[in-house]
């Protein structure tokens, strides 16, 4: 991030200072958690440089709940979810951006509306519409609501609307279809926005909660953040170093790759031009 | 207009079932788990919850004057734009300040990145956990630091006083980090021109940034805003982790009691009327966006 493209304005020390307060204010639950992860029980509220380092807590996490499977399911949630947000958002976008087609700009409110009214709060409804559909406790269920994003639908349009028209009219003077079209030129054209998406969307869904717990309640389709919440709940009793360990070994493949991907992830952003 | 030039070469016909082919199966998923739930919900808050054999009948607005008379419900409304009010204006500024920080030439920038980013990465549920034991009474890190000020020992989350208080400081820390990657992204596509004509000038820091920087982004900050609105009503699993709305329903979000009546009480058309306050915040946030703020920013 340090380019020699621009210049910064230089930060006063006292300014320097504060913002490495904060940042430490920041960081320390984090740490916090850390370290009781990694230390004796006896040690999780004691702080001192002999304390001794364990894996103990990982492994009496790892053995005291199925977190295997639900590693398993959520990833297959995840992977399920994304793949069919970016087929479905692609084709909707592509038409919204470059086919006038009857009734285009009532759809794109329609579509629009989801941003504010998000499958989030409209649980109630939704169990009942699972329900019916027979197919409450499965990963699909988890999953179906969001599967038409309308924010993946609402930035690949504009991505889409950025690509020089002559481009698309070239390869359809030659007779290839919009869908050819779409394929060839504008996907490729787009690959930075489907990272950024692609990244958004993964950490929203291995982070997402109160749905899964509501659909869900059987080992072998609950997602790590409800199984976390069961096994941190149930009579673990309140041993902090284990339920501390178990919280950053539900967290640790995310953080991984956000720490990897760092980079990558704020620039997509900003080229995205999500402002 | 633009279409008119493509109209020319492919056949009208052709196009709108195109269109609409590449639309359809987005529709009907939107269609099906965001517009059919909004309207049943709207339909369900005029009818009684189904019980046993007994189907649901027409109530017309009794669950709405029961809601009316729900002391909890207006408790929970009270909670919401309390948190609102004090997690909005908190994530915004700090979010600000840190981007500031970060996009200027300061030491140890990418530990600063790091630390302010990290918490938006990890799921609530899991930072939640660390959270409780945070403020966990007498030997959480919270009352031990405490501790060494002379303080006695506090039950942060069990008292009726400091229990949203905690909930805000955990939403604030959330999401601060978040918002400061829009903020970073605008503050870096400012001309640095700005910056260089204000020094000639001899403007003063402060004086550049409330004149300049700020207004510049504004843009940013309704984005920001509106996004920080939505989550304020919409995430809640800092509550079912900490507090389960307690102590006295002091901590219950409008989306708590929704969740508490229609998955714990099973009173589904009370939890569908309770919808409908939160569906009509949520429109009324819609139009407000349309209506005032500028378009073009955000929609073109």
């Amino acid at each position: 991030m340090s380019g020699p493209q621009r210049t910064r304005t230089a930060i006063p020390a006292l300014e320097t200072a504060g913002a490495w307060l904060l940042a430490l204010v920041w960081i320390l639950p984090i740490a916090y958690g850390l370290w009781a992860a990694i230390h004796p029980s006896a040690y999780s509220a004691h702080f001192g440089l002999n304390a001794p380092l364990t894996v103990e807590n990982f492994v009496k996490a790892w053995n005291a709940a199925p977190f295997a499977r639900y590693f398993l399911n959520t990833f297959l949630l995840v992977t399920m979810i994304l793949v069919v947000q970016l087929v479905l958002c692609t084709l909707a976008a592509f038409a919204f951006a470059r086919l006038s087609f009857v009734g285009r700009e009532i759809a794109f409110i329609l579509v629009l509306l989801q941003l504010m009214i998000m499958p989030d709060v409209l649980i109630v409804a939704n169990y009942r519409t699972m329900t019916a559909l027979g197919i409450v406790d499965t990963i699909p269920a988890i999953g179906l609501p969001y599967m038409a994003s309308a924010f993946g639908i609402f930035l690949l349009r504009q991505t889409f609307k950025s690509v020089p028209r002559e481009l698309d009219e070239a390869a359809r003077v030659e007779g290839a279809s919009p869908l050819t079209v779409l394929l060839k030129v504008y996907v490729p054209l787009a690959k930075p926005v489907y990272i950024a998406y692609g990244l958004v969307s993964v950490s929203y869904h291995w982070n997402n909660f109160l749905w899964p717990l509501i659909v869900t309640n059987s080992v072998s389709t609950r997602p790590l953040t409800v199984g976390l919440q069961i096994f941190a709940s149930s009579d673990q009793g309140i041993d902090w170093s284990v339920i501390s360990a178990a919280t950053l070994m539900t967290s640790a493949p995310l953080l991984i790759a956000f720490l990897l991907f760092q980079r990558q992830f704020v620039q997509s952003f900003m080229r995205a031009g999500i402002r | 207009m633009r279409g008119s030039k493509t109209t020319l070469r492919t056949p009208r016909l052709f196009t709108h079932i195109y269109g609409w082919l590449m639309l359809l199966p987005a529709a009907v998923l939107l269609v099906a788990f965001t517009h059919y739930p909004a309207t049943a919900t709207f339909i369900d808050s005029f009818f009684s919850t189904p019980r046993g054999r007994r189907g649901a009948a027409f109530v017309g607005l009794d669950n709405y004057q029961a809601m009316v008379e729900d002391p909890v419900f207006w408790r929970a409304l009270e909670n919401n734009f309390v948190y609102a009010a004090s997690v909005i204006p908190l994530t915004i500024a700090l979010s600000l300040l840190m981007a500031l920080a970060i996009n200027g030439r300061i030491a140890g920038r990418s530990f600063l990145r790091l630390s302010f980013f990290t918490p938006t990465v990890l799921p609530m549920i899991a930072v939640a956990n660390i959270w409780l034991f945070f403020y966990s009474p007498g030997y959480g890190l919270l009352d031990q630091a405490l501790g060494l000020f002379g303080f006695s020992s506090t039950n942060w989350l069990g008292n009726q006083h400091t229990a949203l208080a905690c909930l805000i400081a955990v939403a604030v820390w959330k999401d601060a980090g978040f918002f400061m990657i829009f903020y970073l992204a605008a503050l870096q596509q400012l001309s640095p021109q700005l910056a260089e004509a204000a020094a000639i000038e001899g403007a003063g820091r402060w004086y550049f940034f409330r004149r300049i920087t700020f207004p510049l982004l504004m843009p940013t900050t309704l984005f920001v805003l509106v996004n920080a609105i939505i989550n304020s009503f919409r995430l809640i699993d800092h509550i079912v982790v900490m507090t389960q709305g307690g102590p006295d329903n002091t901590t219950a979000l409008l989306l708590f009691y929704i969740y508490e009546v229609g998955f714990k009480f099973w009173d589904t058309a009370y939890a569908a009327t309770l919808t409908v306050v939160l569906l009509l915040l949520l429109a009324a946030l819609a139009l407000g966006q349309f209506l005032f703020f500028d378009r073009r920013i955000h929609y073109q």
